[in-house]
This record gives C-alpha cells, sequence and structure tokens, in this order.
C-alpha cells in the first residue's frame, strides 16, 4: 500500500520525468514550427489569476456558477460546510471544481444533499469532499479542481487546475 | 488527496497522422477506437488545417466531441523502433459505441507500456528463468529449450497427462483467434492434452453448455435487439458496469424511447412502446438505477430474489406463461421438441416460486405478462440475457436451461428485438482443433494440481491465485510443489545442463511441479513459476476476436512490444519446434514429426492456418479484407465476400433451423443449492459473500494493478455491506476486514451501502490485493462449473481504515436526480 500513499506524487513524476513533457512544452510554443523544440518553455502553461467570488457571498450548499481560465470553462464555486483538504477560506470548506463532466462533457449538477456533482449524461458522481474523486462513472480522471486563493479581504481567486478540462488539449487555450 | 495527472495540455496531432484500427482490449462488448500516431517530433495546431481533427481548436470543444482525447487515451510509444505520440480514442463511427470509452478502454493509451513516459514499468520484457535463488533474464532459445525439454521427459514418463495447462480460450488480450488456435494446435493436435482448463474455471468446459445442449448458441443476436425489444430480461448481469457501452448505446436508447423511430420503420404492423425492464439480481446494482432513471419506476421490474434461487423462478414463469396461454405455438411447432415433456417435468406454480425467491406472486405474475403477454394480438419481442450471476451462480446447468426453455416457448430466438444470450466477459476469439478427447465432464485440473498430480504446468494467461475457487488451498499446495522443484535447482549450476534437468525430473518423482508462465505481466502464480515468457498484447501484435455480437474485427498493430516480448502464437510456434527438436534427439521420431507445422513468422500466418482455414466462413476472412472493414467488421459466421466486404450473419436461426435442426427444450427442475456442500456454508455463516466486478476495474485488473487512477481508488476490494450491519460489527467506512470461512480467509475495505440487504454484502471479485476466490468453497456443478457467487461467511474487523482507504470517497454509487 506504500505505493498508493504516494501516488500523485508518483503519477506526477512519471509524466513530467520523460519525453511527454518535452512534447507537452513544445505544444506551446510555435504551433507547427520546426524550431519548436528548440525553444525554452515552462513545462505547464500560464494560469491566469482571477478573481471569482468572496466568502461574504457564499452560502453553505449554495453553488455559485463561475468560469475559469476562461468563460467558456464553466465551473463551480461551493462552500461544503465541512473541513475538507484542499478546501481554502477561515472554514477551509471552500473549493471549487470544472462542471464539465470529464468523460463526455456534459454539465454536472450539484446535489447538496450528499455533496456531489452528477452527470445525467451517463450517470457519473464526483465527491466535492474528497478533490472531486469519481465516486462511480466513465471519466477516465477524477473532477478537474480549481486551485484556489484567498486574501485578506475575502477574495477568492483562482489560480491553477489540476486536471485537463474536457473539451481542451491546452486548459488555456492558445490566443 | 485524491490522484491527479496535473496534466494541462497534450499534444496536438497533425493532419496526416496515421490512424490504425484497433478493437478495446477488455470486456466483450469490444469498442471500436482509432490508434492515432505521429513521430515524437513532430505536432500539429489549432487551426482546422493544421491538426488531424480539421477542428479549430483554440476555441472549446462541445459535448461528445470527436477532437478532445484524455490523458488517459494519450502516450508515447514504440512503433518500428522509432518513438511515437499515440492516441488511443473511441470511434465515432463504430456501431457498437458510437464514440462512448468505458472508464476502462479510455485508459488504453495509458495503460500501453512506454519507456518514455514510465507506464506499465510491470510489463514483462525477457523470458525470465530461475536460478540462483531468483528470476533472471535469459534467451527465448535457453528458456524454450529449458521447458521442451521438461515438457518432453515428463511426458515420456507420466504421459500426456502429465502435463498439466491453463489457458486462455478468448479473445481480445490475452488471446484471439491467432492465439486460440496455436495453444489448440499445440495442445489438441501435436498433443491430446486432457487435463487443461480455462483462464477462470478449474476445467475445460463451455460455461453455458446447457444451451449448446439444446442446439441455441449462446450468442445469436445483436445488439441493436436491445433497441428493438418490448422488454429486456437481464439476469445477473450489471451491465452498466461491465457492458457499459452495449447499455448506454443500445439499451438506454430503448429505455428512453429515443429507438421508437427504429422500432416503427424495422417492425411495422405492430404497437411499440418504450422498452421496459426485468432485472433477475438479488442485489440492487447501478444498472437497476440507470434503468429506472431512464424508464422509470415502473417500467423496471427488480426481482431481488433470494441468492440462487433463478432456477425455480424461471420454471415457475415458463409454466405460468403456458397456462396463459402466452405461448408461440407456431415457432414451437416448426422448430422444436419436447415442449409437452419439459413442461411436466419443470411445472411450477407461482406460490411455489414465492416462497423459494422471497418475491411474491403478483412481482412473478407481472414478470410473466411482461414477458409474454401479446401486445394488442402481436406477439411480445423479449430478449433475454444473462451473464455470471447465472453462469457462476447455483446449479449453471439447469438454470441457464430453463432460461432457454422460457425464449423458446415465446418464439424469441432468432427474431428483431429477442434472442436469448449471454452477455459476455472477454471478446471471443476460438477457433482450435478438436477438444473431443477432454471428455465431459472435463478433467478438475486445479483438484488434480492439489492433490499432487502432473509433473508440468503450462499457463497461459492465466491466475488460478486470483482466479480460482478454493483458492487458498490450492494456493499452498501451489507453492509447496514448486518450492520443491526450486530447491532442487538451487542445489545444481544452472549452466549444466544435464544435471539441471536431472534435478528438476527428481523433485518431479517427489511430487514437485515445473511451472511455465507465459503472460505479459507478473502474476500471483507467476511468483512460483520456473520460467516466465514475455507475452505481446493487443495491439503489440494484430489481433483478430469477435464481440457478443459475433462482431469481428482487427485490431491492427499499432505499437512494438516490450523488449524480447512476443505474440503467443509465435511463442507456442517456438515451443512447438523446441519440442520437435528435443523428441529427436530422445530418438522418438514419430513423436517429433507430430510437432511439424509451426513454421509461422507472423500472427498472419497463424491466422491463415487457423481461422481461414477451419473456421466456419474462415475462407472469407483475411487480415486485407479485416483491414478495410474498419472498426464495424461484419457479424460472424462469414457467408459471402462481394463488392469489396465481407457479408456476415446479423442474427443466428432467423429461419428457425437450429443446430441439429429443431431446437430441443430441457427438463431442469429445481434441486436447491447443487454443489456440494454449499446449503451447510449457508446454514453455518451468517453473511452472504456475493461477488463480481466493478466498473473502474474490469477485464483490465492485470494492467489496472500498476495504474495510479485505479489503484488510488481502490487500493484493496470494496465489500458494499449495509450499514446496520457495519453497526453490529463495529466497522466504519474504509475499515479492513477479514472475510472468512472453512474454505479460507481474505481481505476487504468496508463500503457502506444503504440498499444492500441486511447479510447480504458484495465483494469485489478475483483483486489482486484480496482475492475472493480464498473463500469460495471446492464445490461445482456436474461439469465442474464452479459456484462462485452463493458463498457465505464471516466478517470481523481488522483495523482501522489506514491511510490509503481513509481518503477514499465512500458516498453512494447511484446517481441521483436530487
Amino acid at each position: 500500500m506504500k505505493r498508493c500513499d504516494r501516488s500523485v506524487d508518483v503519477g506526477r513524476r512519471q509524466f513530467f520525468s520523460g519525453g511527454a513533457t518535452a512534447a507537452a512544452a513544445a505544444v506551446a510554443t510555435g504551433m507547427g514550427s520546426s524550431t519548436a523544440q528548440a525553444t525554452p518553455s515552462l513545462a505547464r502553461v500560464t494560469y491566469p489569476s482571477q478573481r471569482i467570488g468572496s466568502i461574504k457571498d457564499l452560502k453553505v450548499d449554495q453553488p455559485v456558477d463561475i468560469n475559469y481560465p476562461d468563460s467558456d470553462s464553466p465551473g463551480v464555486l461551493l462552500k461544503l460546510g465541512r473541513r475538507v483538504e484542499g478546501g481554502i477560506g477561515p472554514d477551509g470548506d471552500i473549493v471549487a471544481f470544472s462542471t464539465l463532466c470529464p468523460h463526455k462533457g456534459f454539465p454536472l449538477t450539484y446535489l447538496a444533499a450528499d455533496k456531489t456533482l452528477n452527470c445525467s449524461g451517463h450517470y457519473s458522481r464526483f465527491d466535492c469532499e474528497k478533490g472531486g474523486q469519481e465516486i462511480f462513472g466513465h471519466a477516465t480522471q477524477n473532477l478537474p479542481q480549481f486551485k484556489l486563493q484567498v486574501d485578506s479581504s475575502g477574495n477568492i481567486t483562482a489560480i491553477a487546475v489540476d486536471e485537463l478540462i474536457y473539451g481542451r488539449l491546452s486548459n488555456v487555450l492558445p490566443a | 488527496m485524491t490522484y491527479k495527472r496535473n496534466i494541462d495540455r497534450l499534444p496536438i496531432p497533425p493532419k496526416g497522422a496515421n490512424v490504425r484500427n484497433v478493437v478495446c482490449h477488455y470486456c466483450i462488448v469490444g469498442c471500436g477506437y482509432h490508434a492515432i500516431s505521429w513521430d515524437v517530433n513532430t505536432q500539429g495546431g489549432p487551426k482546422p488545417d493544421q491538426n488531424f481533427f480539421g477542428e479549430d481548436l483554440s476555441k472549446q470543444q462541445g459535448a461528445e466531441s470527436h477532437a478532445w482525447f484524455s490523458p488517459s487515451m494519450y502516450n508515447i510509444v514504440k512503433q518500428d523502433g522509432r518513438d511515437v505520440h499515440l492516441v488511443l480514442m473511441p470511434d465515432s463511427k463504430c456501431e457498437v459505441n458510437s464514440g462512448l470509452g468505458s472508464i476502462r478502454g479510455a485508459r488504453q493509451g495509458e495503460l500501453s507500456y512506454s519507456e518514455v513516459t514510465g507506464t506499465q514499468s510491470q510489463r514483462l520484457t525477457d523470458p525470465m528463468v530461475y536460478r540462483y535463488g531468483g528470476m533472471y533474464p535469459t534467451s527465448w532459445d535457453d528458456a524454450l529449450w529449458l521447458v521442451a525439454e521438461i515438457t518432453r521427459r515428463v511426458v515420456q514418463e507420466q504421459g500426456e497427462d502429465g502435463l498439466m495447462v491453463s489457458a486462455f480460450d478468448h479473445g481480445g488480450a490475452g488471446g484471439g483467434y491467432e492465439n486460440t488456435w496455436a495453444t489448440g494446435k499445440l495442445y489438441f493436435d501435436s498433443m491430446k492434452v486432457k487435463n487443461i482448463r480455462i483462464h477462470n474455471r478449474p476445467a475445460y468446459n463451455s460455461e453455458v453448455h446447457a444451451t449448446r445442449d439444446m442446439g441455441v448458441g449462446e450468442l445469436n443476436n445483436c445488439y441493436e435487439d436491445a433497441e428493438l425489444a418490448d422488454t429486456i430480461v437481464a439476469v445477473g448481469t450489471n451491465a452498466l458496469e461491465t457492458q457499459t457501452n452495449y447499455f448506454l448505446n443500445h439499451w438506454i436508447p430503448n429505455l428512453r424511447g429515443t429507438s421508437m423511430d427504429k422500432k416503427q420503420q424495422q417492425l411495422a404492423n405492430e404497437p411499440h412502446a418504450p422498452a421496459r425492464v426485468i432485472i433477475v439480481d438479488p442485489r440492487r446494482t447501478v444498472t437497476v438505477n440507470a434503468c429506472e432513471i431512464e424508464a422509470g419506476k415502473d417500467k423496471v421490474l427488480h426481482l431481488a430474489i433470494n441468492s440462487g434461487t433463478d432456477l425455480a423462478l424461471f420454471n415457475a414463469l415458463t409454466t405460468e406463461i403456458a397456462a396463459k396461454g402466452w405461448t408461440d405455438k407456431a415457432f414451437m411447432q416448426a422448430h422444436t421438441t419436447g415442449f409437452d415433456e419439459m413442461l411436466a417435468a419443470n411445472k411450477t406454480s407461482v406460490d411455489q416460486a414465492a416462497q423459494l425467491t422471497g418475491l411474491s406472486p403478483d412481482q412473478i405474475r407481472k414478470a410473466a405478462a411482461w414477458i409474454a403477454e401479446p401486445k394488442e394480438g402481436k406477439r411480445r419481442r423479449t430478449m433475454f440475457c444473462y451473464e455470471k450471476g447465472l453462469i457462476w451462480g447455483n446449479d449453471n446447468y439447469r438454470t441457464n436451461g430453463a432460461l432457454v426453455n422460457m425464449a423458446l416457448a415465446t418464439g424469441n430466438v432468432g427474431q428483431p428485438g429477442g434472442g436469448c444470450v449471454r452477455m459476455g466477459g472477454h471478446q471471443e476469439g476460438y477457433e482450435r482443433p478438436s477438444d473431443a478427447h477432454v471428455g465431459k465432464p472435463a478433467a478438475y485440473v486445479d483438484r488434480l494440481l492439489i492433490e499432487g498430480k502432473g509433473g508440468i504446468h503450462h499457463i497461459w494467461a492465466c491466475d488460478h491465485f486470483k482466479t480460482t475457487l478454493n483458492a487458498l488451498e490450492f494456493k499452498k499446495a501451489y507453492k509447496r510443489r514448486t518450492d520443491l522443484v526450486k530447491y532442487a535447482m538451487e542445489g545444481v549450476p544452472y549452466g549444466d545442463r544435464e544435471a539441471l534437468v536431472n534435478a528438476v525430473m527428481d523433485a518431479i518423482r517427489k511430487g514437485g511441479l515445473f511451472s511455465v508462465d507465459v503472460d505479459i505481466v507478473p502474476t500471483k502464480i507467476g511468483e512460483c513459476s520456473h520460467v516466465v515468457l514475455p507475452a505481446a498484447t493487443s495491439g503489440e501484435m494484430n489481433l483478430t476476436s469477435m464481440n457478443g455480437e459475433r462482431r469481428m474485427r482487427l485490431t491492427e498493430r499499432y505499437m512494438d512490444p516490450p523488449g524480447n516480448a512476443r505474440a503467443d502464437c509465435l511463442i507456442v510456434a517456438g515451443l512447438a519446434q523446441a519440442l520437435e527438436r528435443s523428441w529427436r534427439a530422445a530418438g522418438k521420431n514419430d513423436v517429433a514429426d507430430k510437432f511439424k507445422g509451426y513454421d509461422w513468422k507472423t500472427e498472419e500466418a497463424a491466422f491463415m492456418d487457423g481461422y481461414n482455414k477451419h473456421a466456419d466462413g474462415g475462407k472469407f476472412v483475411t487480415y486485407e479484407r479485416l483491414r478495410a472493414m474498419g472498426t464495424n467488421g461484419f457479424q460472424e459466421p462469414a457467408v459471402d465476400f462481394k463488392d469489396g466486404k465481407i457479408i456476415g450473419t446479423k442474427r443466428l436461426y432467423t429461419d428457425g433451423t437450429f443446430k441439429e435442426g429443431k431446437a430441443k427444450f430441457m427438463a431442469t427442475q429445481w434441486r436447491g443449492l447443487q454443489a456440494a456442500g454449499k446449503q451447510a456454508e449457508k446454514d453455518k455463516f451468517p453473511f452472504l459473500i456475493n461477488n463480481g466486478r466493478a466498473n473502474h476495474v474490469w477485464q483490465s485488473v492485470y494492467l489496472d494493478q500498476n495504474n495510479d487512477f485505479v489503484m488510488d481508488r481502490f487500493p484493496l476490494p470494496y465489500i458494499q455491506v449495509n450499514p446496520d450491519d457495519m453497526k453490529d460489527l463495529r466497522i466504519n467506512a474504509g475499515d479492513l476486514v477479514e472475510v472468512y470461512n472453512d474454505n479460507g480467509s481474505t481481505q476487504a475495505m468496508a463500503y457502506p451501502t444503504p440498499t444492500a440487504k441486511r447479510k447480504q454484502t458484495f465483494m469485489l471479485f478475483a483483486y489482486p490485493t484480496g482475492p475472493q476466490g480464498n473463500v469460495v468453497s471446492k464445490g461445482v456443478n456436474e461439469f465442474i462449473i464452479p459456484n462462485y457467487k452463493q458463498t457465505w461467511g464471516n466478517i470481523r474487523k481488522i483495523a482501522d481504515a489506514p491511510e490509503v482507504t481513509r481518503k477514499l470517497t465512500f458516498k453512494d454509487q447511484e446517481y441521483h436526480t436530487g
């Protein structure tokens, strides 16, 4: 079981240790350019920092529709009412997720009764209290979660995403 | 924290990237995929004229996009020695899945071997032999010499019964027509091996003997029939999880009513309505829930019978249908025999069945009406399907027969919207020389191995330690016997060939067993082996198989096998040639000559030697023709090749002609829990340890055991337990529990399940970190079919939830609308 304790890190290392990084990085630099490989590039895309809400406006189990990293990528900002790993704010219970099902891109809806996001397309379910872990379903990834920061005034800012969002081969679309 | 890949972009396939046809490796459904590959140093761009999809990828793609793939579909692999980007994505034009990818199939990319990204580093790359106290790499020549030499000597001393074989007999990965033919030729033609068993059961037998004995092949309809049926009867099958895209793409439209146009078009002159569904399963599954969501609860009849009482239910339904006059008399008259005798023998009243099954008489009467009551004077179209709940359930043979009785009595075989079919596990891909010498009942090979019989064991893609019954006893005996040989091998220098072989043979004479494991990954049973041979899997070789509607396709080789791994059929060829040399060197030219005919250089040569020459309609089928048929292929048997296309067969028995002319009804009386010892086990232990598969991992565990996404979700097999039972047992979600009875013990993590009935648990089957087979008794049916489902045991806590389970979600798996 030791391996599983480290699975996040292992997965990350496996990907970034190999040529996939070089290939992925190349995509962000001059599309189709024959010199792309030689251009230095960041290992990850550069995410915008974007204000998506304020702590004072959030109520437990009342989801707020948001968009991140751009207006074509819908998501949800949630105050869960229970401290969760990765949650922010004074109660450690504020999280945000993409609401495009990573299976086929259907919209997810929040079920307050058990704090899950659910897909009417093919019945996939994701647990908002466990980092978007897929409870049941067909997506081959857990739900992309938006990384959040909060400032002293209670402004909530989204700063990154931890999985590929459905329908885009780069979380930040090329200009 | 929950596993995340932290991948936020992927390479774009360029315009003109290479495309090959692929059928998913894993389950019976055989979803169509495309392998898109391009040189590692090139890439496409976001503009439509820059990428493979012809889409503007600088924009968000919509739902069900053909131009998006997930990180799990992507990898960098070797193709003819060069690194290429590989995307394995569902084919939207495949009629089977229409672009849907399951949680398993859509991870084929990530589950490919890659030296670049490090995925599937567990794959075997070289032949390994036991020397100096461990397994070390060697050459093919050396390994095959050793296997052939020990095999030959054992056969010389013990006869061919001394050679025990465990071998796949299916399609998809770890099988396929090329590889079943090769192994079949070796063991049934060059030799007449009798002590052979199949990957998931302890003997060489059909899981569906009864339907075959009645003249009705078990895959007789097409997936479209699920779109056309008035009623679907699903027995012991949890299709949403284990035939996912068959269910989503062909059942759901009928339950939602979106296949009404197709019904009216294809079946004019009769009334139509969205389908009703009857599900026979002691457990409420996510399939039941999905059917209720789509069809409405009033169109779903979940018959949650007492475990193992299906037979009584089916006999009562057939009795009731006959009493109501709802049978298809014209069909029976023309195409069947033995109805009256069957009916008299199986007569079971609704009340009797209600008492045995725990259902209400009304539920049974309602089921009979849904199955057979005419719709405005027209025959109701009912599709019957079944899988492991029946196959690995109580009294397999009779229960299978009883269901086919009902299908025949209602005229539902060979008709659109009908069929009486198994749902299937793996794809199929069986073409072998006659196995008649094996006999019926076939040898109970696991028992023979436990009892010390045989001297050498050839294993082809099987792992008994995970997937057999009475697994703990088997494992103990197997380890003891193979250790005897290991000790003997440690006593001599490996390089002294004669001394080595003599030492092995001496250990075998003392009860030892020499074990040879052919697989693509290290297995549990392989830990006991003395020789391990690395095989290639689907896509690393060209491979043909057929799915649950007999749809045959060619998966084209799209990447190289790891290291020195080879296609199974070519391993067979090498072994056969080594055996020929060994017998000749021993002065037995007559025996050596039996091992001629293996000069295949490619898997295509094995295909042409086997399927093309021997299969029904095989002469119409070649690789070139299959390639042109793409991911839709054709449905077996082929009947012609015309206008550049292989012409297949959509449904079997459409003219009412069965295998021996007429189909035969079968007497299938109820006789309680049939397998020896099951009733006593039920009386002694409080919990039903029902068992089966799960959506995340199904026909894919051999790779998933090395996959972070799956092992993060299920580090241990779950056992679903009613929350009140959990209170009584003082266990919480994620706690480690021991499941035990007189057969053995195993472990699982507790998953609170409100829909589970009291004292009725369900445990994930065949999981590497807790084999459920450890607690399954050795009791089998008259044809050596195991009875995994009816297992009773006790449960006790081992430990509080450890970190690996503490972080998991244990919420209800059923989708709700709120």
